[in-house]
């Protein structure tokens, strides 16, 4: 990881390369986190792919409602020269989940971009086959998303038997 | 036939002399009559009498129903097919240590149209739920399911989007309880569903405890059991008291 300091000099670096790609940083419990335009992911990306977090290790999706705007991309970058890594958070809002697609850099992203857009609906532009990964195709609702509700099925007992099916009714 | 007699007598299992050489000695003889009797009746010189008590003797008559339902319980073809952890308990049922060929189900088959069992061994997804019923469609008659594990009966833990019971889209014969069950509780599953398909279930839980449907809790004031709203104190008595979390 790099230190608070060495996570501000990679993001000004990106700000002067890329203006208005940087949110903001973090520096929580020992990892460093790039907040930053969901329309800019591809040149931040790019950027520390260029630094030597080359390595995509993980790509997902996170809803923080009720905070707007709800729903979060994660890119987990590695460099696998010096074991470094360093979070990259872009934020999208539900009514307009959109962010440019990345399998075109990472080819190991097609899967996990098609999960998130199953769990959380996140749209990745440019993906090349966008479609539900986990949940049956005809599907409606991303399950993972906070607001959906929780139990699909009730459980039966005795007392709740009557609204059964089957052979109850 | 009166040589045979006596020496049946002799050699009956109730009679209180301990096993002996002469017990041995008689048992041998018995065999070699039995076996002279069998070489008149095939030669024809068994007659009148003597060729009845002959038949008597050596055939059962049943209905065609009860040989046939006993021969189907006897000899389970269950499908090779595992959903999830209890599939590693399923597989071990053929294991040495279970060895469920004492019974006839050890022959598991690759294919459904040659089982006659389905094990739904772990959760199914209602991703997987169209497969399992078509391949339970697959199956030919007749043809049973055993649903092992809470998952499948009741989704277990998995309280969510992604599960859904195996009751809700084929039919289940036997249920078996456990997460997972153990290898023996599956064997007893089994053995169940040869009961059932022989017609002798001894299946008296139900008018035991006045059940009329999916039962957990029982009423032994004889009021309908699936008045929980007012029969919570009678019916806890049978589970634990209602609001007693030590144990829990």
């Amino acid at each position: 990881m790099p230190d608070a300091t060495g996570l501000e000099l990679i993001a000004q670096e990106i700000r002067d390369a890329h203006p208005d790609s940087i949110i903001g940083t973090d520096f929580h419990r020992g990892r460093a986190e790039l907040r930053i335009n969901p329309t800019s992911n591809r040149d931040v990306l790019t950027f520390l792919s260029d630094r030597g977090y080359s390595f995509l290790a993980s790509l997902h999706g996170v809803d923080y409602y009720p905070e707007e705007p709800r729903l979060g991309v994660l890119y987990e970058m590695l460099d696998m020269k010096a074991v470094d890594r360093i979070s990259v958070k872009a934020r999208v809002l539900v009514e307009h989940p959109h962010v440019p697609s990345v399998v075109d850099l990472w080819p190991g992203a097609d899967f996990p971009e098609r999960e998130c857009y199953d769990m959380f609906g996140v749209v990745f532009d440019g993906h090349p086959d966008l479609r539900r990964i986990l949940m049956p195709e005809d599907y409606e609702g991303h399950p993972q998303r906070r607001d959906f509700p929780v139990g699909g099925e009730p459980v039966l007992f005795t007392f709740n038997e009557e609204q059964s099916y089957g052979k109850f009714q | 036939m009166e040589i045979r007699r006596e020496l049946l007598a002799h050699s009956s299992v109730l009679s209180d002399t301990p096993a002996s050489e002469a017990d041995d000695t008689a048992r041998r003889a018995d065999f070699r009559s039995r076996q002279l009797l069998a070489r008149d009746m095939l030669r024809g010189d068994l007659e009148g009498e003597a060729l009845e008590r002959y038949v008597e003797q050596s055939v059962m008559t049943t209905t065609l129903d009860k040989a046939v339902a006993w021969a189907r319980g006897n000899s389970f073809f269950p499908l090779t097919f595992g959903l999830a952890c209890c599939a590693i308990e399923m597989m071990s049922i053929v294991g040495m240590r279970v060895d469920i060929a004492r019974f006839g189900f050890e022959a598991f088959r690759a294919s459904p149209r040659q089982a006659d069992l389905l094990i739904l061994s772990g959760r199914v997804s209602i991703k997987m739920a169209p497969v399992v019923r078509r391949i339970y469609d697959q199956m030919l008659e007749p043809k049973y399911a055993i649903s092992m594990g809470a998952c499948c009966t009741s989704m277990g833990v998995f309280n969510n989007y992604a599960l859904v019971p195996s009751d809700k889209f084929m039919p289940i014969d036997v249920h078996v309880p456990g997460c997972p069950p153990r290898p023996e509780s599956l064997a007893h599953g089994i053995l169940r569903l040869r009961d059932k398909v022989q017609g002798n279930s001894p299946d008296g839980w139900r008018e035991r405890y006045d059940a009329i449907g999916t039962e957990e809790i029982l009423s032994p004031t004889g009021r309908d059991p699936r008045d929980v709203e007012t029969d919570l104190d009678t019916a806890a008595i049978q589970v634990f008291k209602h609001g007693d979390t030590a144990g829990a």
